[in-house]
């Protein structure tokens, strides 16, 4: 199902032909998913299409990587350190049903959702975002989801929630890599409570318009496009808000390599590796990187006054 | 049990040995031909050629001790080719990094070497390996003599440790597995001379001159040589 957009498109916003035909190619074989998505019911339980998505304003008009790519070369270590071995690994290990999400801490309304309680929060959307690794490479990924704000509002944050911590599953039954003593499992990573409000700030619980593939996070996962992608925490089971700053996976393994806020940003390099150019997926040419990864009109006022070197 | 080639069978053997250290480039070179190295196929190629350099690197190291357990003097003929081979991925190594990561932006690379404690190890890695490849010809051997140019090319041993420094300091901690396995075979390796240099001339306290038991000692000394021997007298 191709997205609908508004009228008054710039020729450069229409989906390249060949991708265009790709989704659709990708659409025609989920005979049962497309027939749910007729229904306009979206349906996490069976594989396939999450019906009739609301385009977004805050969607990126750059050309798309490749599904191949978005779902063959990813970082979740939960499955191996290797590029490729989360999807060797994830599909069929991963079970995402039943699957709860627990939101807790300092909310007025406490509850564990359901995934499919998730899905019917706010209406799905598809948000096509660049993704900047702190490796230095980039993609664009057209995600379905909805903004985390959404959620938030239901729960009632007290006035003692300034931080939000997410939790991810790390089962050694499913997950091979949690095994490792390398990392401290589960994988945390945190916000804070504005930049979980912020509208850019999204679960994604689907990409190019199907149901989220298991190496990319399934069933439900953060997106935040203006930060390093691993803040995007994977497969969440526990979302808590916090008054205290949350201590992430990636801030104990190596302090001096990954700061909380991890916003991108080409002037702070990371100790090992120049930040300042990333090579976008399928492109030959590396590309010079944006601060805030091209987010900055819409996030840059979060960190007013703030030393970005110092917090980075 | 002692196998001694005839000069025929030596020269098909090295010929068949020098098919075979082409099949990691020709591998690499059909995967991008093909586009089978995966969605970032240049991050491929760099750690591929980086890997190999390493892997020929070790087999190097591993002719002397080969050599000893088998009897199969005949080894050290091979051993040219092998440490050639390593310093040919090694150029690969480079030259996507210079080329295909940096895109020859002098300033960036300059910059890239001094202040990456992993590329300087590699660049210094690399530069220790270049007096080694150009002293590999027999003429070299002759003009340097065999105990200067025995000394020189010990210079393998600090390219081989800083090889493996670049590669473990350049993994996430979650990748360390695969560098710590390298370390590891070095260990072994390095350890096996060690051991040897001590059963032949016995612990080394007891010896008038300090022998180079401790592969961190000579290779100081070693490094140093290396860049500052003149090829001729």
């Amino acid at each position: 199902m191709l997205i609908r957009r508004p009228p008054d498109l710039l020729p450069s916003e229409i989906t390249p032909e060949p991708l265009a035909r790709g989704r659709r190619a990708l659409l025609k074989g989920l005979g049962a998913g497309a027939a749910l998505a007729g229904l306009g019911l979206p349906q996490i339980s069976q594989a396939g299409s999450l019906g009739t998505l609301r385009p977004s304003p805050l969607s990126s008009d750059e050309k798309l990587t490749p599904l191949k790519s978005v779902t063959g070369y990813n970082n979740f270590y939960e499955f191996g350190t290797d590029k490729e071995d989360p999807a060797r690994h994830a599909p069929g290990r991963l079970k995402t049903q039943p699957w709860t999400v627990t939101v807790e801490g300092e909310i007025k309304r406490p509850r564990t959702f359901s995934i499919d309680d998730l899905l019917k929060l706010a209406p799905l959307e598809e948000r096509i975002y660049r993704m900047r690794c702190v490796e230095g490479w980039s993609m664009v990924i057209p995600w379905v989801g909805f903004p985390l704000a959404e959620l938030i509002r239901q729960v009632e944050p007290n006035g003692q929630a300034r931080f939000v911590e997410f939790v991810t599953l790390a089962d050694p039954q499913q997950m091979p890599g949690v095994r490792s003593p390398l990392l401290d499992w589960p994988y945390v990573e945190g916000l804070r409570l504005d930049e979980a409000q912020h509208p850019l700030t999204l679960l994604a619980v689907g990409l190019y318009g199907e149901v989220l593939p298991a190496q990319n996070g399934a069933p439900i996962r953060l997106v935040v496009p203006w930060k390093y992608g691993f803040k995007s925490a994977k497969s969440i089971v526990r979302i808590r808000f916090v008054r205290e700053q949350p201590r992430s996976t990636w801030m104990k393994a190596g302090p001096s390599e990954y700061g909380f806020y991890s916003n991108v940003n080409p002037a702070v390099d990371h100790p090992r590796w120049s930040q300042a150019t990333e090579r976008r997926i399928g492109e030959f040419i590396k590309r010079k990187t944006l601060p805030f990864n091209g987010y900055a009109d819409q996030v840059a006022g979060l960190y007013s006054g703030m030393d970005l070197r110092r917090f980075f | 049990m002692t196998f001694q080639p005839t000069p025929r069978q030596l020269t098909a053997i090295k010929a068949a040995l020098f098919l075979l250290t082409l099949l990691p480039a020709l591998h690499y070179a059909h995967g991008l031909w093909s586009d089978s190295l995966g969605a970032n196929p240049i991050e491929a190629l760099t750690r591929g050629m980086g890997i190999w350099t390493l892997n020929f690197l070790f087999l190097t190291l591993c002719v002397s001790p080969l050599r000893k357990l088998s009897g199969w003097h005949w080894l050290l003929r091979l051993r040219r080719m092998l440490g050639l081979t390593a310093f040919a991925y090694g150029c690969l190594h480079l030259l996507t990094y210079l080329w295909l990561d940096q895109f020859w932006d002098v300033d960036a690379i300059a910059r890239d070497i001094w202040k990456r404690p992993f590329i300087t190890v590699g660049a210094t890695a690399f530069l220790l390996m270049l007096p080694l490849a150009l002293t590999s010809s027999h003429a070299a051997i002759r003009s340097l003599g065999g105990k200067r140019w025995q000394s020189l090319h010990r210079a393998v041993y600090a390219v081989a440790i800083l090889g493996v420094v670049h590669y473990l300091w350049l993994v996430k901690r979650v990748a360390l597995l695969d560098p710590i396995i390298y370390a590891l075979v070095l260990a072994i390796l390095l350890g096996w001379r060690v051991v040897e240099r001590i059963r032949l001339n016995g612990p080394w306290p007891t010896r008038s001159t300090p022998p180079a038991v401790q592969p961190v000692v000579f290779m100081k000394r070693d490094a140093a040589a290396a860049l500052g021997v003149p090829k001729k007298r």
